[in-house]
Formats: C-alpha cells, sequence, structure tokens
C-alpha cells in the first residue's frame, strides 16, 4: 500500500507574542515545528506501516528550503521518503493554489491508496487543503478523523461532528484528514534522525521538476488575496473592580449581576 | 498580485522586516527585499514611512464576474433541525443582500424536511432552493458537493456563506475547488465593498495574533465559512413571504463514494457552548482539575455550561468540546465568567464579544481584566463558594443591598 | 572555529526539549515528591533511543556523538533533575565501561540491551569509607574456579534499585592497592546480591539510589569486565565521561530555573511593576544567563574532544566543575528572586536548587575536580 502524508512546516504560533508598543508581531525565537495536525495524519500513516506489511509512507510539503528539516524528522519518525515542492513560483500561494501545487507533487509521486493530511495548520486554521486536494485529484474525502480502521482496500472512519460522529465507509484510494483525538504521535527516535541526515530520502523539487499548472500556483494563480492585515484591537471594558472580603466581593458581583438583569 | 519595493524610495530602515508577520522582508545592501515567503498581506505597504512599498496588481484572465448575482447562504440542517448558524448566516447574508440591492437566497439540501423552507422565509431569506432526496439525508461531502456546484454553475450566485462548522468546513473546500474559486475561512466579519461589489472577509490568523481582510476579486461566487456564533441571528418575522422553490437533483448512488453508515450522537459530552446564554470557564488558575467540579457547580446553579481554557485542555483536565478560543469555540453568550483564566491573547479571541464578562483571578494585572466588566481579585476556591452561597440565598442578599441603600 | 552545533544535533535539542515538555517536566514535582522512579519515562526513552545515544547502531545505540548526549542530559534536566542523572548513570557509567573494555562477548550479552534501553544500568564504586577515595574498596572479589565469589557493600549507587546490570568494582588482589582492584558485570538475580537501603535525599529523589549488599555473590569468571587489576583504571576513566554526563545535568537545571525565574520576573508584580524592570535585578540575571554560557561551552568542549578522540580528563573536570557550581549558585539566586515563593514547592525553582546541590558532590565532589585539574597542570 502507498501512503501519502501532506506535512507543512509551521511557526510554533503558541509562540507568537505582540509587542506591546508596536503592536506587531514578534517573531524572533519562534521555532518552525511540523504542524501539529500534520503529526497526527503522519502517526496514523506509521502505524498502518506498523500493521501491514508493504506499506510506503511518502511524504509531501510545499515550503521554502529550509522547511527540509521537518521533512528530516518525518524521516526520522519512520517515513519511507519525502519530497519537498520548493520555488518562487509556489510563493503566496493561497489554499487554492497550494493544493494545485500539492497535486502536481502527487502526481509526481504516482501510486497512492491513502492520502493523510492534518485537518488544519496551525498559521491560518483554514482545513480547506486538504478538501480542495481531494477534488483536484477526483478522490473522495473524509476530513475530522478521529478514528480509522483499514479493511482490505476498505477505510472505515469515525468522523467527528459537533455532537457526535458520522461512521463512515470508503474505497480507496480516498484522502483523510487527522484531528488531534485521532492519535497520540510519536517523537522522531535519537537513530532515526541520524539516519534521516545519512540517507538521501529527500527530494527537493521545482515547480518545473513536477509540471505543476503554472498558472494556477502562487500568488498569481490564488483566487484568493490578502487585502490587508492588522493586530487585533482588545476590547477595553468598563472594569467596575469589587473589594472587601471575598464574601463581600461575591455579593456585590451578585447584586450588580442582578441589577443589570444578566442573572 | 504581488508587493513590489520602489528602490529608488527605499532607504533602509528596516521598518518593513520588523513589521512582516511572515518574517518575508531581509535588508540586502540597505535595501528592503521581499523573499519568497511573502504572501502579499500588505502590512508592510501600511508601515513603510515612506510609502516605498506598493502592491503590484497582475493581469489575470478572471471569469465575467458581472454575471454572477445574488446571496446564497447555506442552511445547514442535522436530522431536520435547523442549525443556529444557519440562522446567523441569514441574518448576515441578509444586510449583504440589501447592501448589493439583491435577493438572498437560502440554499437547503435533504430529505422529507419541507416544513423548515418557511421558517427561512421568515428569517429572512427571499426565496429558498429546496433541494430534496433520500440521498441527502445525512450530509455527505459527495452529495452535498454535487448538488451544490450543479446549483451554482446553473444559477451563478456573487457570494455563498457556508457556517464554519465541522460538515461546511469540509463542504465548502470541496466546492471551491471545483468551481475554481476562492474560499475564505472562518470569518467573524464580513463587509461589502459597494464600489466592486467585493466581499471583504475578514478572519483571525496566527492563532487570533493577527486580523486579515481577504478579498476574492476575480473569481465568483464569493465563498466563506462564518464562525459559528459571531453573527448575530437573524429575527424571526412571521409575516415574510417569498418563493420556495422545490428541486429534485439529478444524483446517484456513484456520486457519494464515502457513505455514512451511521450517525452516532453523544458519545462525547454534548457542550453547547455556542448556543449556550451564561458560560463559566476555568483556566490554569485552578490549579488542577478538581476546580472544575466547582465551575461545575456555579454553572449549573446559574442555567450555564461549562467553557475552558486551552491551557486546561491540553493538561488534560477537561474535554476540548469545553474550550473557548481560537482554536476551539467563539461564544457570546449574555454572562461569561472567567475564573482563573489569564486571558491570553488566544482564549480572549473566542470570548471577548460576549455581552457581560466577569473576571475573577489571583493576578491583578491578568490581561483578563482588560475585556472585563467586572472584576474580583481573589482566589478561585474562596470566591466561587461564596457566589454558590451568595445566589442560594439571593433574596436575602438584595433585600439587604436595598436596606443599605 | 565554529560554535554552530550541526542539523542532526540541532534536531536533537528540539526532539529532547518536546519530550521533555510533553512528557518529563509534568511528573517532575510528583516525582520530587514521592521519590518513585520515572519506569514510564524510561520505558518511553527506550523506544527513542535515548538511553544510549553514543554508542553505535550495532551495539544497540542511536549512533550519535558525545554533544548530542550531552544535549539530551541537558534538556532533560531543565526539567528534571532525577531524569537526567538515571539517563547519565546508565549511559556513561554502566554502558561506556562495556563498550570500551568489553569483550564482544559481553558488548553482544549486555551492552545492545542496555544501549537499547530493555535493561537498565548502574555502576557501583563507592562504599562507606571509599568514596573520594575510591581505592580503599573493601569489597572482595576472590575467584573460585570458574566464579568470583564477591563480598562487600557499595553505598548511594544511582539507579541502584532499578538496575539490572550493575558494574562492580572489587579488590582481587589487596596487596596491590589501586591496581588490585577489578571490574565486574553484575546482574541483579546473580545468587548472594541484595539491595539494602534506599536513601533518603535532599534531591534527585527519584533516581533509585540505594545500598548494594554482596554476600558470597557469585559472578561468573567471563563477567570479569578488562583485566584483572585494571579496575581502578576502568573506574576513573568512566568518571572522566561521567562528569560530562552530569556537567550537562547541572548546565540543564542552572537553565531550567534561569527559564522559570523570567517567566516569573515578568509575571510578578511589585511597586506597580513587575520585577523584571528593576535594575538590580536585571543584573542579577545577565550574570547567571553568562554564567550558564560559559558553563555550556564547557560541557560542549568536553564533550567534542570525547567525540573526536582528544583528551577530555581535565576538560570534564573543569565542565563539571564549573557547571555544578553555576547550578548551585544559579538555583540559589533564582530562589531568590521569587522571594517567599521560591521557598515553597509550588514553584520548581524550590526543587531546582535541592537537586543542584548534588552536582558538586557525586561522580567526584567539586575538590576533586579541583586535583583533577591541577595534576594535569603542576605534573
Amino acid at each position: 500500500m502507498n501512503i501519502i502524508v501532506c506535512v507543512k512546516q509551521v511557526p510554533d504560533t503558541n509562540e507568537v507574542k505582540i509587542d506591546p508598543v508596536k503592536g506587531t508581531l514578534i517573531r524572533e525565537g519562534v521555532p518552525s515545528i511540523i504542524n501539529p495536525d500534520d503529526r497526527n495524519a503522519l502517526e496514523e500513516a506509521l502505524r498502518i506501516k506498523d500493521k501491514l506489511e508493504d506499506v510506503k509512507v511518502t511524504v509531501l510539503s510545499m515550503g521554502p528550503p529550509q522547511a527540509d528539516i521537518a521533512l528530516i524528522e518525518a524521516i526520522a519518525m519512520g517515513a519511507d521518503k519525502a519530497i519537498l515542492l520548493t520555488d518562487r513560483a509556489f510563493a503566496g500561494s493561497d489554499t487554492w493554489a497550494t493544493s494545485t501545487a500539492l497535486e502536481a507533487g502527487v502526481k509526481y509521486i504516482g501510486d497512492y491508496d491513502i492520502i493523510f493530511c492534518g485537518r488544519q495548520a496551525i498559521d491560518g486554521d483554514t482545513a480547506q487543503v486538504g478538501p480542495q486536494l481531494a477534488e483536484r485529484l477526483g478522490i473522495p474525502q473524509i476530513t475530522y478523523v478521529e478514528a480509522l480502521e483499514i479493511e482490505g482496500r476498505k477505510v472505515i472512519a469515525n468522523r467527528s461532528l459537533e455532537d457526535g460522529y458520522f461512521i463512515i465507509e470508503c474505497k480507496m484510494p480516498v484522502l483523510l484528514t487527522a484531528i488531534k483525538e485521532l492519535n497520540e504521535p510519536r517523537y522522531p527516535s535519537i537513530k532515526g534522525i541520524y539516519e534521516a541526515f545519512k540517507e538521501d530520502k529527500i527530494e527537493i523539487l521545482s515547480a518545473k521538476d513536477v509540471n505543476a499548472d503554472v498558472d494556477n500556483i502562487g500568488l498569481d494563480g490564488s483566487p484568493t488575496n490578502v487585502f490587508r492585515s492588522f493586530t487585533p484591537s482588545t476590547k477595553s471594558g468598563n472594569l467596575e473592580m469589587f473589594e472587601g472580603t471575598s464574601k463581600q466581593k461575591s455579593r456585590e458581583l451578585i447584586i450588580r449581576l442582578k441589577e443589570e438583569k444578566i442573572i | 498580485m504581488s508587493v513590489k519595493v520602489i528602490y529608488e524610495k527605499c532607504i533602509g530602515c528596516s521598518v518593513c522586516k520588523d513589521v512582516c508577520p511572515f518574517d518575508a522582508i531581509d535588508i540586502i545592501d540597505n535595501k528592503a527585499v521581499i523573499t519568497d515567503k511573502c504572501t502579499a498581506c500588505g502590512v508592510c505597504i501600511e508601515k513603510c514611512p515612506i510609502d516605498a512599498i506598493g502592491k503590484e496588481e497582475s493581469e489575470i484572465q478572471g471569469i465575467s464576474i458581472d454575471d454572477y448575482k445574488g446571496v446564497w447562504v447555506f442552511a445547514e440542517q442535522r436530522e431536520g433541525k435547523l442549525l443556529n448558524v444557519s440562522i446567523e448566516l441569514l441574518g448576515e447574508g441578509r444586510k449583504i443582500a440589501d447592501q448589493l440591492n439583491t435577493n438572498l437566497t437560502a440554499v437547503l439540501l435533504g430529505y422529507n424536511i419541507e416544513d423548515l423552507t418557511d421558517r427561512l422565509i421568515k428569517y429572512g431569506a427571499d426565496d429558498v432552493l429546496y433541494v430534496d432526496n433520500r440521498l441527502l439525508e445525512y450530509y455527505t461531502t459527495g452529495g452535498y458537493a454535487k448538488v451544490i456546484c450543479d446549483l451554482i454553475t446553473d444559477r451563478k450566485p456573487e457570494i455563498l456563506l457556508i457556517g464554519a462548522t465541522n460538515i461546511g468546513r469540509d463542504l465548502g473546500p470541496r466546492i471551491s475547488s471545483r468551481i475554481h474559486t476562492g474560499l475564505t475561512a472562518d470569518c467573524t466579519r464580513l463587509d461589502v465593498d459597494l464600489d466592486n461589489r467585493r466581499l471583504m472577509q475578514t478572519r483571525p490568523a496566527f492563532g487570533g495574533n493577527l486580523m486579515a481582510t481577504i478579498i476574492c476579486p476575480k473569481h465568483r461566487p464569493q465563498m466563506a465559512t462564518v464562525r459559528p456564533g459571531v453573527m448575530e441571528k437573524a429575527k424571526f418575522d412571521k409575516t415574510r413571504e417569498g418563493k420556495i422553490e422545490k428541486i429534485i437533483p439529478y444524483l446517484t448512488e456513484s456520486d457519494i463514494k464515502a457513505k455514512v453508515i451511521e450517525y452516532v450522537k453523544g458519545g462525547k459530552a454534548e457542550v453547547q457552548l455556542e448556543e449556550a446564554s451564561i458560560i463559566v470557564s476555568g483556566g490554569r488558575g485552578l490549579g488542577s482539575p478538581e476546580g472544575f467540579k466547582l465551575i461545575e457547580k456555579l454553572a449549573k446553579k446559574l442555567g450555564g455550561v461549562v467553557g475552558a481554557s486551552r491551557a486546561t485542555v491540553d493538561a488534560g483536565w477537561i474535554d476540548q468540546a469545553h474550550q473557548v478560543g481560537q482554536t476551539g469555540k467563539t461564544v457570546r453568550p449574555d454572562l461569561y465568567i472567567a475564573c482563573g483564566i489569564s486571558g491570553a491573547i488566544q482564549h480572549l479571541a473566542g470570548m471577548r464579544e460576549s455581552k457581560c464578562i466577569v473576571a475573577i483571578n489571583k493576578d491583578k494585572n491578568a490581561p483578563i481584566f482588560e475585556v472585563a466588566d467586572y472584576g474580583i481579585v481573589g482566589d478561585i476556591y474562596e470566591i466561587l463558594p461564596e457566589l454558590l452561597i451568595g445566589l442560594e440565598n439571593m433574596g436575602e442578599i438584595l433585600e439587604k443591598a436595598e436596606v443599605c441603600e | 572555529m565554529d560554535f554552530k552545533l550541526t542539523r542532526e544535533q540541532e534536531l536533537i535539542r528540539n526532539v529532547m526539549r518536546d519530550f521533555t515538555e510533553n512528557e518529563v517536566e509534568p511528573i517532575a514535582a510528583e516525582i520530587d515528591k514521592t521519590g518513585r522512579f520515572p519506569r514510564e519515562n524510561i520505558e518511553k526513552m527506550a523506544k527513542y533511543n535515548m538511553l544510549g545515544i553514543p554508542f553505535p547502531v550495532e551495539y544497540g545505540g542511536a549512533g550519535g556523538d558525545e554533544i548530542s548526549y550531552a544535549i539530551a542530559i541537558e534538556e532533560l534536566s531543565k526539567g528534571c533533575a532525577t531524569t537526567g542523572v538515571i539517563v547519565s548513570a546508565h549511559t556513561s557509567l554502566a554502558c561506556w565501561p562495556i563498550y570500551k573494555y568489553g569483550t564482544e562477548k559481553q558488548k553482544q550479552k549486555y551492552l545492545i540491551p542496555l544501549a537499547k534501553g530493555e535493561k537498565i544500568g548502574a555502576f557501583g564504586l563507592t562504599e562507606p569509607n571509599a568514596g573520594t577515595d575510591a581505592a580503599g574498596q573493601q569489597t572482595t572479589a576472590i575467584l573460585d574456579r570458574d566464579n568470583y565469589i564477591l563480598n562487600g557493600t557499595k553505598i548511594f549507587i544511582t539507579n541502584g534499585k532499578e538496575a539490572d546490570v550493575y558494574i562492580i568494582f572489587a579488590m582481587t588482589d589487596k596487596l596491590k592497592g589501586n591496581k588490585g582492584i577489578s571490574a565486574f558485570i553484575v546482574e541483579k538475580d546473580f545468587s548472594g546480591f541484595s539491595i539494602g537501603k534506599i536513601e533518603d535525599k535532599m534531591g534527585i529523589r527519584g533516581s533509585a539510589t540505594a545500598e548494594l549488599i554482596f554476600r558470597d555473590c557469585i559472578v561468573p569468571k567471563e563477567n570479569l569486565l578488562g583485566e584483572e587489576g585494571q579496575g581502578f583504571k576502568i573506574a576513573m576513566s568512566t568518571l572522566d565521561g561521567g562528569r560530562i554526563g552530569i556537567a550537562a545535568q547541572a548546565l540543564g537545571i542552572a537553565e531550567g530555573a534561569l527559564n522559570e525565574t523570567i517567566k516569573y520576573m515578568k509575571e510578578r508584580q511589585q511597586f506597580g511593576r513587575p520585577i523584571a524592570k528593576f535594575q538590580g535585578l536585571q543584573w542579577m540575571v545577565a550574570d547567571m544567563y553568562t554564567e550558564i554560557e560559559a558553563a555550556k561551552l564547557l560541557v560542549y568542549r568536553a564533550a567534542y574532544n570525547k567525540t573526536n578522540g582528544l583528551p577530555y580528563n581535565k576538560e570534564a573536570a573543569m565542565a563539571k566543575l564549573f557547571a555544578a557550581n553555576t547550578a548551585m549558585s544559579v538555583t540559589t539566586k533564582c530562589v531568590q528572586l521569587h522571594g517567599g515563593y521560591g521557598y515553597i514547592k509550588d514553584y520548581p525553582v524550590e526543587r531546582m536548587m535541592r537537586d543542584a546541590k548534588i552536582t558538586e558532590i557525586y561522580e567526584g565532589t567539586s575538590q576533586v575536580q579541583q586535583m583533577v585539574i591541577s595534576s594535569n597542570l603542576l605534573r
């Protein structure tokens, strides 16, 4: 079985802070990580590889040349090979253009039975690339997968909903997007890290190498554009503080909430 | 479209480099150089003190966008019940349609749910496209995407709004990809640029640290998914009338490759955070999962539900279904009581629109107080029991309060 | 000259940091409180080859270098010094002498499962009357046909209660003094071997420090490590490497404490502003950071020398002397900067200060390090 896992290298948004004076993002020292949901996607692929015979896991990513470290990490976790699409022509892609680029990458890889993506990336939170890639490839998708079973050429997935889940059955090939609940991702092993650096398992490819549709990638191939960006203003409440003992403060609060007919 | 530095003007002051959220600007030979990481967000253009950065519009063949008219709202229902977000979309869609002086259409897919069509009209739709088929009883990507794409191709709406539910976020990208148009995820604000009928779609990015307004200038329909709980619900007007069109789709079993075998409800505790009018939330300041027992008691007493900060969810103190914030739910209840929540920007992003915010925290400088209406500095484990006692004896307290005055 | 870590080392640091933040640090306070051995994390580390980093893959190791190993100990110790020393004692004091002095058969039988982390190792040199003066060994080993018969007691043995394989030193020929000491590989199930008292310590409370008792303990002849009489040399060269591990542990403790303190200083308000705004306290932070960076250079340099086959006896001693001193001075200042909160167990600096003290004592006290350094200079 051939599995492709799409991963993205992202800045760790937990570490992103706002400069209180300038109101801008402080990027300095913000580490780049493999997108968390993508880790779950990779873990699930690796679990299938651990369980079944003849499973090959290929990791696919689009990003700057430095994103190769994310792929090395993926190899160290157990992936068989990795492809990094890196080209100025991809720069500024929105989700539509990203899915076009990844489509080219998938077609370059060739055979696949399952494509895994993370549900969404923490720097954009859109959750769009997975389904858009599935559509471009003309294969079905199951998003928000929280449990998965493989039965022959069929997948059976629990697909999370706000109030429960769907049990969905689908024949391969299929694209699945993973959520945190799906599994607990492994760490790369130390031995794996050394091997990943030694072995040449990462292919770095340009738009031309993968025959990407140049009209539909990058900034110019993106239907959406960022019109402007700004830092959110915080609501400045008319804060009323209550003083006194715990008992007094609590009572004052209840009285005020009652007066304002909030409770 | 791309960002260009006007080299003759650039003085290499590196203001742009500092403000760039994507680390996409280098200063080389005392000039700003835009690198591959650029997403054309435009922050640098705004901040450049000498206007040495500009935007370059590129010429691409788009479609004939004038052929597209009307605002559509996907009216999501589950088991014959309209979701709240559908009503919120009708409220927002109505405003947009009025500004554009066009029709608001609700698109309803399902099986034997004709009775919902009239409610959609009463909530503000001018007309309803009701697609009825046994295969549409439960949501499937294949079935729903095909029906809606066929309708779009046929009728050409200029805007399509979808609730950013777990289903809407599956459907939206599939449609946008097939139609070849842009889609903006999880919008929290929509405006219209009347000059060119553009939908200005604003959404949080970078974990809520940055807001971005997105446009889709050359493709139609302009698609957006909208976060549940953000827009105001439409008012029910029982006198409203409109046109209901029932459509029998061309749909077969083979269109649906991923089949729903079963809909398992519950399983995880049903937390209707978005629907709640009162939310009592706990944060890291609780110190341990035990704290949520007190939070639960207070929530129950007030007839509300329990919310939580990301830190507590990450720590495994409480299920993720309770999480409020950028990576959790966006809520706007009448009353939000934040207990031991410091108020990280990610959390504020999910609750700052609440009508009344009460903050209880040991640290008087916690950022949560900046958005709060009422604040108490103190220990959760002292204040909450007092609040519970107080609520128990509310009559007595209010009486005393009056005597004091 | 290049002060940059390799990309391998950078990635290993990131992985160790994630692992520490997610798995190690969250249970550090509990381990400290209960004195429990963190068995679950030892098993996880085994899975990721964190228990045999500097050994070749064919011997069950990760195929790594000493710098990566030092980084791993440093990162673990930022979150939990107990975990740091468990790994250090296992790797440097138990695996390494077998790797260096063991026969191929011994490597196959003992090093592979140890480096894979399937078994845990310990090192038994110290005795009630042979601490710094290691030559004063009273444990004896007498050859009786195919076996050595060991008698005596070892104390303060890290991993003592939990290990499967022990490197034990004993006198095979009392008349020869230092040259009469030999090293043995002892399994926990060998007849005549038992665990004595479990120590209740000030810090590193989860490291299962125990007394080992040998009463006519039967050790097969083939478990002699190296040659008879080579024990003292084996012990000393093993400790040279062990010191790099402990220096890295001390470095990690200091860094962990400073990180906690910086966070605290930004949050804690006095006189209407965060205490980070007070210049006197800023100076303390600057000094601490400088000490830590200096310690880091010494530690990495010693590890570099060991990796590259250069002498590291003096370098390891300097690294441990300075890093241990730094750990103690930094954690003490960090507790000070926390004020009253630094003295209570709600904040980790309290634990870190207690953990730091041992780094000035074990695997050669600071005074022993000074002896090692000066003897290199004054010979």
